[in-house]
């Protein structure tokens, strides 16, 4: 352990007032806490209206008299309009990428961790993160604001005026999570949902933007400076290249949305035309103050930033998953170098090959074919991770605790959902399945719910650690057994609903007779995403009744190798009580031949080592080479 | 524990793989001179991923299976990993993933990096909100003048057809697109509002429509039928019924058809929608 005595012990105090401690604190962990906070938050409201989808689409004409009362004009009757289904479409999806799958896996775990898995005290700039978090939440505050000024007449004939007018009968915009302009890029002529509703989805995503760049900011810089004596870069855990990684994309992807969504937003303000043709005809009218702009950049912008996006969701998962692994195989990771390459590799290739969501949008074929073939090159990395967590399990020990089998649940869906990509990536079949059920049921199983299956597995994993409690083993075995089967019947199926050609975002399949064969597979996910979202309820009360009542757990309570597990759970306001942790050896040294137990810490020196590192100083860069 | 969470992964391969092979739901049966192509490269495509689907899984389970925790004194294989396994495994996935790749674009090249042929039977087509227009340029072959600011739902004029352009004489607009049978067809594609998609799921084929752009693509349908039409992409509140019908008729039946005036075009188009009836879709 961290013996060394040698440095002067130099405490930082934790903030004795309540707001300063827990509301606006500097402490990456209470910052950490804060995100996941959110992200439970905004999932519930995106769960609430996936299930409200599910009961529009599998029961179209059925009456749901609570919608009724609380949405007058969008469920008159209690029966869902197609307005209100398609703003559930476009809220659903902004509210889960980016303030659920953007926010816990980077803003929460990453930011509770990384400093303490590389032996810091804190984040570089602990006043950025503690901005980047409040400006987050900003964010969020505003898309919600959406469903109240375009889901309430009162207020959508006052405030919702003022923003631009709303029609009362929608929960939000509606554009889906892509906003293509110009239907979000013209305003009230488009229809329902292009009023106050698309302005505020705009300003909410353009704060996330600010939010996230503070945060990526800060992830690189205390990534590159304040690394621990001999945590040298290939000593560092994969979380932490994840979460690197994860920030360097942010870095490089969200101004690109920032300066496409103020541009959208000029266009629908003052009278831009960034993204508008002259001559577009609403209502036999002609839209006069408009000339020149093209709706296909807006799609690039869009999709430069969206592509990286995705990557941002599951990389961190992947970092996980590969620690947690490795953690309960009892065995190193296999293949850690080829495992940090991998994730460089799907980063870089993964800001090449954005043009794979719009093959059919008349962009330039030939583009179309190079975007294909990048696209289908970043299968390489991803399979070279699966072999690689595969080559872990071969000849493990395994534990099989909650955060294990989520780990694994991982490997599998992650699986199930990239491999589809093969179909998705090639011009020729994209042309049958673009904007098909096969599509949602890709990314769901591949950034949606391998991504949550990751942090589930974080969750489980670190819960010891940041709450001095263990989670609920029982529940968290009950809550992954019913999620896991849960998820491959809702989505599994969609692949089907995509080959037969049932197209997303349609508000009911009763218009189209070829589509009536798929009814029983609708019923079908319905019911299974029904019971899976009731079965969240297990892990919110394991959460809540864990903090209080969960089983008391030690510093390092599974027997795990790297940095977070030398301090106690909680760890102190500094992390380390003042004495900052050196490190000898690379994160996952399980099975050790020779060695007394069967995990050997980061700390813990080597005969060999002790003797060389006597002396050195300086205070952990990569100086101290062998 | 391990056990058990092999046989759910495996039955959950299982279920999710015959939901492919079985068959009872899959592609409405194609009619276009493009689709035996793509459909081949779809089940290559699709076998592929399956094997790699259930290979994967299957070693998944296999290792939960066998390698769990047994006590204390039985420690885990010590090892970093390999480096042969992992250049073995990156050039057999680069080979297979980049091949499909490049086996992917021969249909797309087909059908983009080609003008249509002489002769083609040319469509304008002119999407707006929940509707769409289909401009047939009539008995003389070329398309009348249109200008937005002729656009005149009231009066029916929905593409805006300049009619003191003698070329628009002979010219019909309706919202049903009806091509010949076995001959090229190109499409001249533009929107009046949003981004609409062309897509008729037998075709194998889509396409956005783009306001502002002027889109050609070609294609040639060679079954005779009737066959649903669909928006494919979110264009507002009544996206999903935006509607209408395809027909592709024999040579001689379309050419009669394309001689028509618009009042009696519109009467043929009626009963040609009651002549022909949908696909047998699988129940």
């Amino acid at each position: 352990m961290s013996g060394e005595t040698h440095e002067a012990v130099h405490r930082h105090e934790a903030p004795k007032s309540f707001i300063r401690k827990y509301i606006f604190s500097l402490d990456h962990k209470v910052i950490g806490i804060q995100y996941i906070i959110l992200a439970l938050a905004a999932v519930l409201v995106g769960m609430t209206m996936s299930v409200l989808m599910r009961l529009k689409l599998s029961w179209p004409g059925t009456s749901w008299s609570i919608l009724g009362t609380l949405f007058p004009h969008g469920a008159p009757g209690g029966v869902m309009n197609p307005e209100f289904y398609l703003s559930l479409v476009t809220m659903h999806g902004t509210i889960m990428v980016f303030f659920v799958l953007t926010t816990a896996p980077q803003g929460g775990f990453g930011n509770y961790f990384l400093p303490i898995q590389i032996g810091a005290e804190d984040m570089a700039f602990p006043f950025l993160n503690m901005m980047s978090f409040w400006v987050t939440l900003v964010g969020f505050i505003v898309i919600l604001a959406a469903i109240f000024v375009e889901g309430n007449t009162t207020i959508a004939n006052s405030v919702g005026a003022a923003l631009g007018g709303a029609s009362g009968s929608t929960v939000g915009p509606i554009g889906g999570w892509t906003g293509y302009a110009p239907l979000s890029a013209v305003g009230l002529p488009a229809g329902p949902g292009q009023g106050a509703g698309m302005n505020l989805w705009i300003v909410s995503i353009a704060i996330f933007c600010v939010g996230s760049l503070l945060g990526a900011l800060n992830f690189i810089t205390t990534l590159l400076n304040m690394r621990t004596r001999g945590m040298q870069l290939m000593r560092m855990p994969l979380t932490c290249w994840a979460w690197f990684t994860t920030a360097v994309l942010a870095l490089l992807s969200f101004p690109v949305l920032l300066g496409g969504g103020i541009l959208l937003l000029l266009d629908r303000t003052v009278g831009t035309s960034f993204f508008v043709p002259g001559g577009l005809v609403f209502g036999s009218s002609v839209l006069t103050t408009h000339t020149g702009g093209s709706p296909i950049l807006w799609q690039h912008l869009f999709w430069f930033f969206g592509h990286p996006e995705v990557y941002i969701a599951i990389l961190p998962g992947m970092g996980a998953t590969s620690h947690i692994l490795s953690t309960f195989a009892r065995k190193p990771v296999f293949g850690y170098r080829a495992m940090v390459f991998a994730i460089f590799a799907i980063g870089l290739l993964g800001f090449f090959v954005w043009g794979h969501h719009m093959f059919i949008s008349g962009m330039s074929p030939y583009s179309a074919m190079t975007f294909s073939i990048l696209t289908l090159s970043i299968g390489v990395p991803s399979a070279v991770k699966t072999f690689n967590w595969l080559g872990t399990l071969w000849g493990a020990r395994i534990r099989f605790t909650t955060p294990m089998l989520f780990a694994i649940g991982f490997v599998s869906l992650f699986v199930a959902g990239g491999i589809t990509g093969l179909v998705l990536g090639q011009t020729s079949l994209d042309l049958p399945m673009h904007d098909t059920y096969f599509v949602p049921a890709h990314f769901h199983l591949v950034m949606g719910v391998a991504s949550i299956f990751g942090m589930f597995a974080a969750t489980y994993f670190w819960f010891p650690k940041m709450f001095g409690r263990f989670m609920n083993e029982r529940l968290g075995k009950l809550h992954f057994w019913i999620t896991f089967v849960g998820v491959y019947c809702i989505f599994v199926p969609m692949h089907t609903m995509g080959m037969v050609g049932m197209p997303r975002r349609y508000a009911q399949f009763t218009e189209y007779r070829w589509l009536d064969t798929l009814h029983p597979l609708v019923v079908f996910v319905s019911i299974a995403a029904i019971i899976t979202v009731l079965t969240q309820i297990v892990f919110y009360f394991n959460l809540v009744w864990s903090v209080f009542k969960g089983k008391k757990a030690g510093q390092n309570p599974w027997e795990a190798t790297t940095l977070e597990w030398t301090t106690t759970s909680p760890p102190p306001h500094d992390n380390f009580a003042g004495v900052l942790p050196v490190v000898y050896r690379g994160p996952y040294e399980f099975a050790v031949p020779g060695a007394v137990k069967d995990f050997t810490m980061q700390t813990e020196p080597e005969a060999s080592e002790v003797a060389v590192t006597e002396g050195v100083g300086g205070n952990g860069h990569d100086v101290h080479k062998h | 524990m391990g056990r058990a969470l092999a046989v759910i992964i495996w039955i959950l391969t299982l279920g999710s793989v015959s939901l492919f092979f079985v068959k009872k739901w899959w592609f409405p049966e194609a009619i276009s001179a493009h689709a035996a192509a793509l459909d081949r490269q779809f089940l290559l495509t699709i076998i592929v991923v399956g094997i790699a689907f259930t290979v994967a899984q299957v070693g998944l389970g296999y290792v939960v299976w066998k390698f769990r925790d047994r006590g204390p004194s039985d420690r885990a294989v010590y090892t970093h990993g390999s480096n042969r396994l992992e250049v073995v495994w990156t050039i057999v996935t680069a080979v297979v993933f980049i091949g499909l790749a490049v086996m992917g674009q021969s249909v797309w090249a087909s059908l983009h990096f080609n003008k249509a042929p002489a002769g083609s039977f040319q469509v304008e087509v002119v999407a707006q909100q929940f509707q769409w227009n289909f401009h047939y340029a009539g008995k003389d072959g070329v398309f009348g003048r249109t200008d937005p600011n002729l656009i005149d739902d009231s009066a029916l004029n929905y593409i805006g057809v300049d009619q003191t352009d003698p070329n628009a004489k002979d010219d019909v607009v309706h919202s049903v697109i009806a091509v010949p049978e076995g001959r090229p067809v190109e499409l001249i594609l533009r929107s009046r509002d949003v981004i609409h998609n062309f897509w008729v799921p037998q075709l194998r084929f889509k396409q956005d429509l783009v306001p502002g752009m002027m889109i050609r693509v070609h294609f040639t349908a060679n079954r005779p039928g009737k066959y649903e039409l669909a928006c494919a992409e979110l264009c507002g509140q009544f996206h999903y019924r935006m509607k209408s019908f395809m027909l592709v008729l024999p040579a001689d039946e379309h050419q009669a058809l394309m001689a028509l005036p618009q009042d009696q075009f519109q009467t043929r188009i009626t009963e040609l929608l009651a002549k022909y009836e949908l696909p047998a879709y699988k129940q």
